[in-house]
């Protein structure tokens, strides 16, 4: 138990460290960019910019700003949107992030649900005809970019066939796409890890235990086989849910969903500022605290890892 | 009685099977084969792949569509054709289809043209030629970055390799898409600037500060696998007899790295260095479709599937060439790296 409190402790400082330089790299970055955030087309007088970098703080010197936005920061205050009069850059987040979290969320759910019995049953029956089709698929999944899965599936199922809408969330018919799109390469990649992983399980000792001791099939399959087979699959929800955290940058532009990938992109092409660097830093603590846990809770599923 | 049947029972010896060894026989019992090097086998057992043999045709046949058909080709892909705006495949515009029925054969458009009559076909083979570039380029500094990171930190050990990798384990948990966007779109304006002030940058505009931003993502970014891979290879070489030796002639540390440590990891570097070309060909068109890659006339795969997204309700078909071969330069380029890894480093298969 020890070891674990150690594992978990070291793991939670090395995801403070990466957050500090992610947090540091995105507020230089920004630095960096020439003109500041007051050029326009109407070019202020001199008098005006001065007052307006004055009330933002930036006349100040760089350290002292750097230190004002990570005392900010951390309280979750990343300052007025540019582009958005009058809304704060948070409150944007907490508007936004709702929505791309439900497609998310159906796609992450998705990709398990399908990926895992298609990689289980690929590996039950190797060799076979059914294998054979869903390695095959699980490839292609992989090299599909989702703008690709996207595109193709508005052109064939709104152009063509004028099945599904091709924008926005009213009903359910509107999730069917984006998350098709989201979840398409990562249940490819969970059935390849899941018939990879099955295929270890059942050349195992234990395998043959369990059905000399005439246990029933279904309870060779879920008790033993399944359960062991999984593991891999759980070490991988952590770059799940961060691919489709980013897969949504692409995903909501097409479908023209109003979550925080879709905001991120146009925020980055207005050149919005405090929105792009909120957003960054937002999107890299969820992916950072995700991954942390999913790899703490990896440890704990499975006993036989070595800690280190 | 000339030809008498042989007794089954009979003792008499046959003769026949005392006979000298033919020269065929002698070969056969020979057990010194003759020594097959390290990538005649690799090779031997690449060719039997067939999946891995039709992907490298493939990429054949993909290279020869990006770098010299286009050279070859009437049309080109920043022209605008006046009067050939938004052709459908095989389409002739007015004035072309004058000239064709006056007896001037006039090349079709095979994929028709865009918005602003430049020739689909020839927008495709570019954007193929940039997406392979980019995604060997890159590959190609992961490998020297990641594999000379890696040999420092396996060779040297202790202190020196537990300070690297912990910059490695750093640069792992960031996450990185994100990252790469806003390195593109912050890189962008220093980089400009570079290139428009100072003379011996004026490079940067030949090749885009677009793509120049992807590489230095890649650069900063992509080599800690590499370099996870090679460390640890190189943490079991270095303890090998011939490293010993090296060391008791004299040989310097770099010296034992390049020729003996990084010349042992060839097979790795190689089969990992494939296996990483899809994945910049994957990022790269990412970039360049959210409009964050490749400049303007410059075409890439990614922003001409962004660009037929725009009219995809008048012109659907658009999107079928660049979608299509992404996915195939991507599907192939992964199942050819897949069959090197099974060839030339069997313990890397998972």
């Amino acid at each position: 138990m020890a070891a674990l409190t150690k594992y978990i402790t070291k793991r939670i400082f090395y995801a403070l460290i990466t957050l500090a330089v992610v947090i540091t790299l995105t507020f230089f970055l920004m630095y960096l960019i020439p003109g500041g955030p007051f050029l326009s087309e109407k070019a202020p007088s001199p008098a005006t910019t001065a007052a307006l970098k004055a009330k933002y703080g930036l006349d100040q010197p760089v350290y002292i700003q750097f230190k004002n936005y990570v005392v900010k920061a951390i309280q979750g205050d990343f300052g007025p949107s540019l582009k958005q009069r009058g809304r704060f850059v948070s409150d944007i987040i907490a508007s936004k992030f709702p929505v791309s979290a439900r497609v998310g969320g159906i796609a992450v759910l998705a990709a398990l649900l399908t990926g895992i019995p298609l990689g289980a049953y690929s590996a039950l029956h190797r060799g076979k005809w059914a294998d054979k089709f869903i390695s095959f698929f699980a490839t292609l999944g992989i090299a599909m970019p989702s703008f690709v899965v996207s595109t193709i599936s508005v052109m064939i199922f709104s152009i063509l066939l004028s099945l599904l809408p091709t924008y926005g969330l009213d009903g359910p018919a509107n999730y069917i796409m984006p998350v098709i799109a989201l979840s398409l390469y990562p249940m490819a990649y969970i059935a390849r890890l899941m018939r990879s992983g099955m295929l270890d399980v059942l050349g195992q000792d234990y395998m043959r235990t369990a059905r000399a001791k005439g246990l029933s099939p279904a309870k060779q399959l879920f008790k033993h086989a399944l359960r062991n087979a999984i593991l891999p699959v759980v070490t991988y929800l952590g770059p799940t849910i961060a691919y489709t955290l980013t897969g949504s940058f692409i995903v909501e532009t097409i479908f023209v969903i109003p979550g925080i990938g879709r905001e991120f992109i146009s925020s980055i092409l207005n050149r919005d500022y405090p929105m792009v660097m909120g957003t960054t830093i937002f999107l890299a603590v969820l992916i950072i605290v995700l991954n942390v846990i999913v790899d703490i809770a990896y440890k704990i599923i499975d006993p036989r890892i070595k800690l280190q | 009685m000339s030809t008498k049947k042989p007794n089954p029972l009979s003792l008499h010896p046959d003769y026949s099977m005392f006979l000298p060894a033919t020269e065929e026989e002698k070969q056969s019992l020979n057990v010194m084969r003759e020594s097959i090097g390290f990538w005649r086998d690799g090779a031997r057992r690449l060719k039997k792949n067939k999946m891995a043999m039709i992907s490298l045709f493939v990429i054949i046949v993909v290279m020869i569509f990006a770098f010299i058909i286009p050279s070859l080709y009437p049309y080109d892909y920043k022209t605008f054709i006046e009067g050939s705006e938004n052709l459908a495949p095989m389409e002739f515009s007015a004035q072309e289809q004058a000239l064709n029925d006056s007896g001037v054969s006039v090349f079709p458009h095979f994929l028709g043209t865009d918005s602003l009559g430049r020739d689909l076909t020839a927008r495709t083979m570019m954007g193929s030629r940039i997406s392979l570039l980019v995604g060997l380029i890159a590959s190609v500094l992961i490998m020297l970055i990641g594999s000379t990171y890696g040999a420092i930190a396996g060779y040297f050990g202790g202190r020196t390799d537990q300070i690297m990798m912990r910059i490695v384990d750093l640069i792992y948990t960031i996450p990185d898409l994100i990252i790469i966007i806003l390195l593109a779109s912050t890189l962008k304006y220093p980089l400009q600037d570079l290139a428009n002030n100072n003379k011996a940058f004026a490079w940067i505009n030949v090749l885009g500060v677009g793509l120049i931003c992807i590489f230095i993502v890649f650069a900063l970014l992509y080599w800690v696998g590499m370099a996870r891979i090679i460390r640890s290879q190189v943490l079991s070489l270095k303890e090998q007899e011939y490293v010993t030796a090296a060391r008791a002639l004299g040989a310097s540390s770099a010296r034992i790295i390049t020729k003996h440590l990084l010349k042992n990891c060839i097979g790795i570097i190689i089969v990992t260095t494939t296996l990483q070309i899809p994945a910049a060909i994957f990022t790269e068109s990412f970039l360049s479709f959210v409009g964050l890659g490749v400049n303007a006339p410059m075409p890439s795969l990614g922003s001409l599937a962004s660009d037929a997204l725009g009219g995809l309700s008048s012109y659907p078909y658009r999107l079928l060439a660049p979608a299509i071969m992404i996915s195939v330069i991507i599907l192939s380029f992964n199942l050819f790296g897949d069959g090197l890894r099974d060839a030339f480093d069997p313990k890397l298969k998972k």
